[in-house]
């Protein structure tokens, strides 16, 4: 009788970085005009609760994977990499309306994957956080050498027009890093959670049986707390910002750029103060005319800072998602 | 046990802080929202450092209630700041 055999096991790259970033934002642009007479509201107090002046719409055939696909493209030339080194495709969205396959593996099949695994997390606006701390394990852990991730969301799909608490502040687009191997730290320890006691926070308010059991039924739609959010992302958030640059061992000082999800300019500006970023810190304000963009948010974010000079290729930034679950993940990490 | 008026005077220098509102004009008759143009995000922040300075909890569904400084002053009270 033989013993169990010893097997070999993975071995990854030392560390993993973003080596490219790539975003879209569809054509069709939205101006709080075109939103504030379905809920009786104004310019002015849309941009006083949100900064949000406009976002973008997608068309109606334009789903989350040709969203996905214009951003991962531009995000695969900009790292040098080919699809078919790509090891994984990983798509965060809570608005692809295909329960399955995954959008992850039509998108990696679009681009050309020979031999990428793929699938999709749903970890709301801080899927993207999610993702890249996913990938990092991967890359490090042996199992992917680069690893595509992908935060994209047609939230136009998912929001009550009607609704005065969400209508205003959601947007649709598409970002896309490549992450890959390093030989010095890029991408800091994440530090993440959910909690599950606050899912009524943000919301589809009924599962989509109820569309079965009820065919006259409206449509699944998104509903969201706005103030419980408020208090917890502001509250709760500042402090895993802190645990984050602790753990990565880097003062706040130290930053070159600090990109939020960008969920609500309020919600950016406690949090600087919260946190208390020097006023060197770039601080991404893409939500302005891109509005909320969910899963999304947090590489457009990234991709306007370093195209616009505000954040230099190679400099430190502190990203964090917070969202619906609720589920938060920040780190820190090398900007591509 | 804070009186009212040392309560008064911790939420005026919460409301300045949160929204620049004169310390002066925070006064137990005025309106958050009318008087003093505290809107809904703000009255959270204020709400949360009035939790932190007076070791009290006031719970989302409460804060609704709290249409002036002195509902909140009472408010505070009697939650045993």
């Amino acid at each position: 009788m033989t013993g169990a055999p010893t097997f070999k096991t993975a071995q990854g790259a030392p560390y993993a970085r973003m080596l490219g970033v790539g975003g879209y934002r569809p054509a069709r642009v939205i101006p709080n005009s075109e939103i504030v007479d379905r809920i009786d509201s104004s310019d002015e107090w849309i941009r006083e609760r949100s900064g949000i002046q406009t976002r973008h719409a997608a068309a109606a055939d334009e789903s989350v994977i040709d969203m996905a696909l214009v951003a991962s493209e531009k995000a695969l030339a900009n790292a040098g990499v080919t699809a078919d080194q790509l090891g994984c495709v990983i798509v965060a969205t809570v608005t692809h309306l295909m329960q399955t396959p995954s959008a992850a593996a039509v998108l990696g099949h679009r681009l050309g994957t020979t031999k990428a695994a793929a699938f999709d997390i749903s970890a709301a606006c801080a899927g993207f956080c999610h993702a890249l701390a996913l990938a990092n394990d991967m890359i490090r852990g042996g199992s992917a050498e680069y690893v595509l991730i992908v935060g994209v969301e047609k939230l136009s799909d998912m929001v009550d027009p009607y609704d005065r608490g969400s209508a205003f502040i959601f947007g649709d687009g598409a970002g896309a890093a490549v992450v890959g191997p390093s030989d010095v730290p890029g991408i800091g320890p994440v530090v993440w959670g959910a909690d599950g006691g606050q899912a009524n926070a943000i919301t589809q308010d009924v599962p989509w049986h109820t569309l079965r059991d009820d065919p006259t039924h409206k449509f699944p739609t998104l509903s969201m707390n706005g103030q419980q959010v408020f208090r917890w992302a502001v509250f709760q958030m500042a402090p895993v910002c802190q645990e984050a640059l602790d753990r990565a061992g880097v003062r706040a000082d130290q930053l070159d750029a600090f990109i939020p999800h960008q969920a609500n300019l309020r919600i950016v500006e406690a949090m600087v103060k919260k946190i208390g970023l020097p006023d060197n810190v770039a601080v991404a304000r893409d939500i302005v005319d891109t509005g909320n963009t969910s899963a999304a948010s947090v590489p457009l974010a990234m991709e306007r800072l370093l195209d616009n000079g505000e954040a230099p290729h190679g400099g430190t930034a502190l990203l964090i998602g917070f969202g619906a679950g609720l589920s938060f993940a920040a780190q820190v990490v090398t900007l591509p | 046990m804070a009186t009212q008026q040392e309560i008064l005077s911790g939420l005026a220098d919460i409301v300045n802080e949160v929204a620049g509102v004169p310390v002066a004009d925070v006064q137990l008759d005025k309106s958050f929202v009318d008087d003093l143009d505290i809107d809904s995000l703000s009255m959270v922040e204020v709400v949360v450092a009035a939790e932190e300075k007076f070791d009290v909890k006031i719970p989302d569904d409460d804060v609704k209630g709290l249409k002036t400084v002195g509902d909140a002053v009472s408010y505070i009270a009697a939650a045993g700041a």
